[in-house]
């Protein structure tokens, strides 16, 4: 009797070239100026960050930008105890929403320089940034958030963001 | 049945490479448009469907991104296709023949430029015995034209004459990627690709996007004054395996074809969805046509092929030609998988 054929690997590799698109673009671009863009949506006014360009509401284009903080307020969190491919943190290490001043949804980040056990909802952070000579057009330019001495927003502040 | 309608249709301008605008940038006026012309409100929409390929776009889920180009708020009925959007459009037709709604809004899109095409095609075969070993899309469809040839049914110079006819229809379409006027002689003496293809005998590669807009009965009546009418669609697929096939022929577009009606009565126009020069010889033969069916009017894919739209594209075409009075009757087709594997047959006719 042969021996069975249990698995057969075949690699699969594609490679892409990406076009981000105007809005994308101006976020990114951005990013490599320590500035965080977003784009607003014509018909409700709401900041939008990232951008891929449609207000997802209304499927307009987002024309205006904006320009937020690098500082915000974590609206949801979690603590991450396994390790993943490509994270600037070792675990644990706390994932969260980020809502940036200025912008109307939050953006997901890790939090550092926090111990876990005191990550709460409505903490006040801000981006820490790579070094100069690694700031590139890349959401990694942002290494991670970190608490700021300020009081935790009230949650009225943020409710309607969750 | 319920009678049902195409009432409007929209695309973008097909591009080699679209580099300044992404999948939902692009969507997003051909969407606008296509409800606009359609007369109905973008809230009375009853269903939303869409077709596109995450392995193209090299996203996952990339068409949760693209629903963006919609605006899906008050949150709306939807469904999306790994697939050309002529099948979102069969989907969207039979959700209306049910009875769960009135209207529907069809999208497609791709940008092909971002990925190698031809092998990201190649992930559609058996991921056994045929995939591992990346043929291409062009070198199957040369495989499927060399025994064509071989039966002697038609010439290299056939195909080529599909070619120069296809480019020269192209002229009078602003959304084609390629139009003029070509030379039959010295289509012949440009070199071989994958023989017996020459790059001319397949479709470019291209960034694009279409939009279509389904009514039922009476609320197309109203919106619309010559509405195109579904007289009947079917689609049809063939063994995944091609050596179990005959590639000569595509009995999956004879059977979608009857099935769909299209030999009830004569059309005046055909848009095929072939990708390559002679598919279109075996989708004219698998479909009856004779001389008098002016085929691909618009230049069809061999003039520009947003792959996921380019199939709804056809049915758009021939929908456009029934609501300007220029056809009565016409039949549109949408093809998946390698040579001709899976076809789909859209009736479309005024009354």
């Amino acid at each position: 009797m042969s021996k069975p054929v249990k698995s057969i690997s075949t690699p699969i590799r594609l490679d892409y070239t990406y076009a981000a698109g105007e809005a994308t673009a101006r976020f990114l671009r951005g990013l490599a100026r320590k500035k965080i863009i977003g784009q607003r949506c014509p018909v409700t006014g709401k900041v939008y960050v990232p951008s891929a360009g449609a207000s997802p509401t209304h499927g307009v284009p987002t024309t205006g930008e904006v320009e937020v903080s690098d500082k915000g307020t974590i609206t949801t969190f979690c603590i991450v105890r396994i390790p993943a491919a490509g994270l600037s943190v070792k675990p644990p290490f706390v994932a969260a929403s980020v809502l940036l001043d200025g912008a109307d949804i939050p953006m997901f980040h890790v939090v550092d320089e926090c111990p876990v056990e005191e990550a709460r909802m409505g903490m006040r952070v801000q981006a820490v940034w790579v070094p100069d000579q690694e700031i590139g057009p890349t959401l990694r330019s942002i290494k991670y958030f970190k608490p700021i001495d300020e009081p935790d927003a009230d949650f009225d502040s943020y409710k309607e963001h969750l | 049945m319920r009678d049902v309608a195409v009432v409007s249709f929209a695309q973008s301008p097909s591009r080699r490479q679209v580099l300044e605008r992404n999948e939902v940038e692009i969507l997003m006026p051909v969407v606008r448009e296509a409800v606009e012309r359609s007369g109905i409100e973008k809230k009375e929409i009853g269903f939303i469907c869409s077709g596109s390929s995450d392995y193209v776009a090299g996203v996952p889920f990339s068409f949760v991104m693209s629903l963006d180009a919609v605006g899906a708020w008050p949150p709306v009925c939807e469904s999306h296709l790994e697939m050309d959007a002529a099948w979102a459009l069969y989907e969207a037709w039979v959700k209306i023949q049910v009875g769960e709604q009135d209207s529907a809004l069809i999208y497609g899109s791709g940008k092909s430029s971002m990925c190698n095409i031809s092998e990201v095609l190649s992930r559609q075969l058996d991921p056994y015995y045929m995939g591992p070993l990346w043929p291409d899309a062009m070198s199957l469809a040369a495989l499927q034209a060399r025994l064509l040839l071989e039966t002697g049914r038609f010439s290299e110079r056939d195909l080529a004459e599909v070619v120069v006819r296809s480019r020269r229809n192209a002229k009078q379409n602003p959304c084609a990627q390629l139009a003029g006027d070509l030379d039959l002689d010295e289509l012949l003496a440009e070199p071989m690709i994958a023989s017996p293809l020459r790059k001319h005998d397949c479709a470019p590669i291209s960034d694009g996007a279409a939009a279509v807009m389904l009514a039922a009965g009476d609320l197309a009546r109203s919106v619309c004054e010559r509405p195109a009418w579904i007289a009947g669609i079917d689609h049809r697929i063939e063994a995944h395996d091609l050596g179990v096939r005959d590639l000569t022929q595509s009995v999956s577009t004879a059977l979608a074809a009857e099935k769909a009606g299209l030999w009830r009565a004569p059309v005046e126009i055909a848009e095929l969805c072939a990708p390559f020069s002679h598919q279109e010889l075996i989708l004219r033969e698998a479909m009856r046509l004779g001389e008098e069916v002016k085929v691909n009017p618009s230049g069809g894919a061999l003039c520009a092929n947003p792959v996921m739209a380019a199939g709804l594209i056809r049915i758009g075409e021939a929908a456009e030609r029934i609501r300007s009075g220029a056809a009565g009757r016409a039949v549109a087709h949408a093809t998946s998988g390698p040579c001709l594997q899976q076809n789909l047959v859209c009736v479309l006719e005024a009354r």
